[in-house]
């Protein structure tokens, strides 16, 4: 008995596939902007002085590591609706999404803050830079730039979690999966060209990191190396 | 509206548990058989075995682990190959865990000391001898932090076989949610037991990591 | 007589049940250069990163140019507008040039614009001979190289006192020429300065005072020649030891 793979047919829905893939980036995208601005926020509450802004961090960022995104999706979700909030998918994916990665670049985030050196801060507080000017100037630039690798792999991730808000119907890749193999009876081949389209995403999105990198950091593009 | 939470709800629950430590366990066991296989892949002598295993690595981490549990529950179905939902779990569960906690042991491996190495091929040990007496053993020291911080990855990505209906403890929040329709305070139990499993877990793997040292790439899979 | 640049007045500083600095009190007059030596553990730099309020005093009374340092209300841009610090480890910062070293602080302290701040920057960096390094980044550097950026850096704020923190220690001594230069040709130019230092040589031709730090108090001060003819007898056994 053979096995017949019939990818044409699958291939045929190529717009539901790419609009899916599309919705898959938006959610990434967005999702990473967000979480990385609530990561930061996260990580210099964690160092600051301000006790209880530290621990309230502290209790959040442990909540969302040690709990699994599908949970924390059903609880953003029918949290949500519970307050009488009738929001689309796609809203509350993002909100779990951003809630989700912002715990996750804190710490990646924190690595890097407590990397610079303690001479590097006096150095210049000496020079009377202003805490604020310290942290934007002196500390946070080569912060980021030594978590970058880190930052881009937990990146990716997030866009790989996406899949997971296909559960509550937000119509990113792998619900447009779902939906053509119930319609083509073809899950196999839908399936494995999902997977590949997201594999090709993976290396987009590692590609485009590096990029943004290189733009950034201007000392990484004209030494090449590590700081 | 719904009705009451009762013992029985809880018993169900309990059950639900029951299975995600059971599918943790499965996919530790399978995926540690298989992260060993990779790691020595990834240093294997052999150029094309490195690069190979390489490329496998790539595709497996560049999918979502919901697409391959689809993929082996519904995909391989579709072509004839029948697949119960725990051998589905099971199998996709080992893919994926085998090939994070591989490329962590990888990294273990790589970071003893290069020196080991040739003090162990100056004592004129072999090659497998060299990787059983005297690296391996250092690399699972290195190793034991990030592992031990893997397994709470392994217990929440079981979650994920709730979606083709395997009745652990997400799904089980899901269906008591169907009788009682309390969704809200339902998923914060589970979580919460999510949370009493994992957390126990977290701070052992950050102890001992504060006592070796060695912190790979702070990644974390949701 | 004119006033005293920095005061110290019976500084007591402890770290937990370490009682660093014991009553150190001395004086810095207007354009001249104080050399603080002793052994390690005398309380030196703690002495030193005090005057700049890196550390805060538990009794006694600082004041730098007319500014009270152990006040807790003092504005603290206001003190290092007048006092520059130059490290033992450099602290450049490795995301800048050299050039980005030294315009950073005049353009967001001072708010010179970008021009300014750059001519500014060739100026200083010609001072202290590194004028064709403005645009190399700090690893590009050697150790001495890096030092000397460093004290164009602080010198690029136009402070009232520099203040030297062991700054050629952690360079190896073919380098440390270069830096002593530097700072020898500061104090020509009538820069108030107090360094730390181990270079006893270099303490003695260029210092105007010389303040002999043991078990936390300034114990023995003098002009250079003190080094040659001390006073007491732990003055004369750290000589011994050193020269």
């Amino acid at each position: 008995m053979g096995i017949t793979l019939d990818f044409g047919a699958v291939l045929a829905r190529w717009p539901m596939l790419l609009d899916g893939a599309w919705m898959t980036l938006e959610l990434a995208a967005v999702a990473t902007l967000l979480g990385f601005a609530i990561g930061v926020v996260c990580a210099v509450g964690r160092r600051g002085a301000v006790h209880w802004v530290a621990r309230i961090c502290g209790v959040y960022i442990e909540l969302v590591r040690n709990t699994p995104f599908l949970v924390q999706i059903f609880l953003v979700y029918f949290g949500l609706s519970s307050l009488g909030l009738s929001l689309p998918a796609v809203t509350v994916a993002i909100a779990a999404l951003c809630i989700n990665v912002g715990a996750y670049s804190a710490e990646i985030v924190r690595a890097g803050l407590d990397s610079v050196a303690r001479g590097q801060v006096e150095a210049g507080e000496t020079l009377g830079l202003s805490r604020l000017q310290v942290y934007r100037y002196v500390i946070f630039p080569p912060a980021v730039e030594r978590v970058w690798p880190a930052l881009t792999s937990q990146f990716v991730l997030l866009m790989l979690a996406s899949s997971v808000c296909s559960q509550i119907s937000a119509e990113e890749l792998t619900a447009a999966a779902n939906f053509i193999q119930s319609d083509t009876y073809r899950a196999f081949e839908t399936y494995i060209i999902v997977a590949v389209m997201y594999v090709v995403l993976s290396l987009l999105l590692r590609a485009a990191f590096w990029a943004l990198g290189q733009v950034l950091f201007v000392r990484r593009r004209c030494l090449g190396t590590a700081i | 509206m719904g009705g009451h939470f009762t013992f029985s709800h809880l018993e169900f629950l309990g059950r639900g548990a029951l299975w995600t430590v059971l599918l943790s366990a499965l996919g530790f066991l399978g995926g540690g058989v298989l992260a060993f296989l990779v790691a020595l892949c990834r240093i294997s002598g052999a150029r094309i075995v490195r690069v190979g295993s390489g490329v496998i690595v790539q595709l497996v981490q560049g999918t979502p682990l919901l697409v391959i549990l689809f993929l082996s529950y519904f995909g391989l179905p579709a072509i004839g190959v029948p697949v119960p939902p725990l051998l589905a779990a099971g199998a996709s569960l080992t893919l994926y865990i085998g090939v994070y906690l591989g490329e962590t042991w990888r990294a273990a491996i790589e970071a003893v000391p290069r020196a080991q190495w040739e003090a162990a091929e100056c004592l004129a040990l072999s090659r497998v001898q060299r990787m059983f007496r005297v690296i391996l053993p250092q690399a699972v020291h290195i190793a034991t932090p990030p592992t031990v911080g893997f397994m709470v990855q392994i217990i929440k990505s079981t979650s994920l076989a709730s979606a083709i209906g395997f009745v652990e403890l997400a799904r089980s929040g899901q269906i008591i949610n169907n009788s009682l329709l309390e969704p809200f305070p339902i998923f914060v139990l589970i979580a919460a037991t999510y949370f009493a499993i994992c957390y126990p877990l977290s701070r052992l793997s950050r102890r001992l990591e504060a006592r070796s040292g060695f912190a790979p790439v702070e990644g974390g899979a949701p | 007589m004119s006033e005293p640049v920095v005061i110290l007045r019976d500084v007591h500083k402890s770290f937990g049940p370490l009682h660093v600095l014991n009553g150190v009190s001395f004086a810095v007059a207007p354009g001249t250069v104080t050399a603080i030596i002793g052994r390690s553990g005398s309380g030196k730099s703690t002495a030193l990163r005090c005057i700049d309020r890196l550390e805060c005093i538990d009794a006694g009374e600082i004041v730098v140019c007319g500014h009270l340092v152990s006040d807790t209300g003092l504005a603290l841009r206001k003190l290092r507008l007048d006092v520059g610090m130059v490290f033992q480890s450099y602290n450049l910062f490795p995301h800048l040039t050299v050039l980005q070293n030294i315009t950073l602080a005049p353009r967001m302290v001072k708010r010179l614009g970008r021009a300014e701040a750059e001519e500014l920057a060739e100026r200083v960096l010609g001072q202290v001979g590194l004028a064709d390094k403005a645009h190399a980044w700090p690893e590009q550097l050697s150790g001495g190289q890096q030092q000397r950026a460093a004290i164009a850096r602080s010198l690029a704020m136009e402070p009232k006192v520099m203040l030297f923190d062991e700054v050629t220690s952690a360079l190896d001594p073919e380098l440390t020429g270069e830096v002593l230069r530097v700072i020898e040709d500061l104090a020509r130019r009538g820069m108030t300065m107090v360094m730390v230092t181990h270079e006893m040589g270099f303490a003695r031709r260029v210092a105007d005072q010389i303040v002999f730090m043991h078990e936390g108090r300034a114990w023995e001060i003098g002009p250079p020649d003190i080094l040659a003819a001390p006073a007491t007898p732990d003055l004369r056994q750290f000589v011994g030891s050193v020269l």
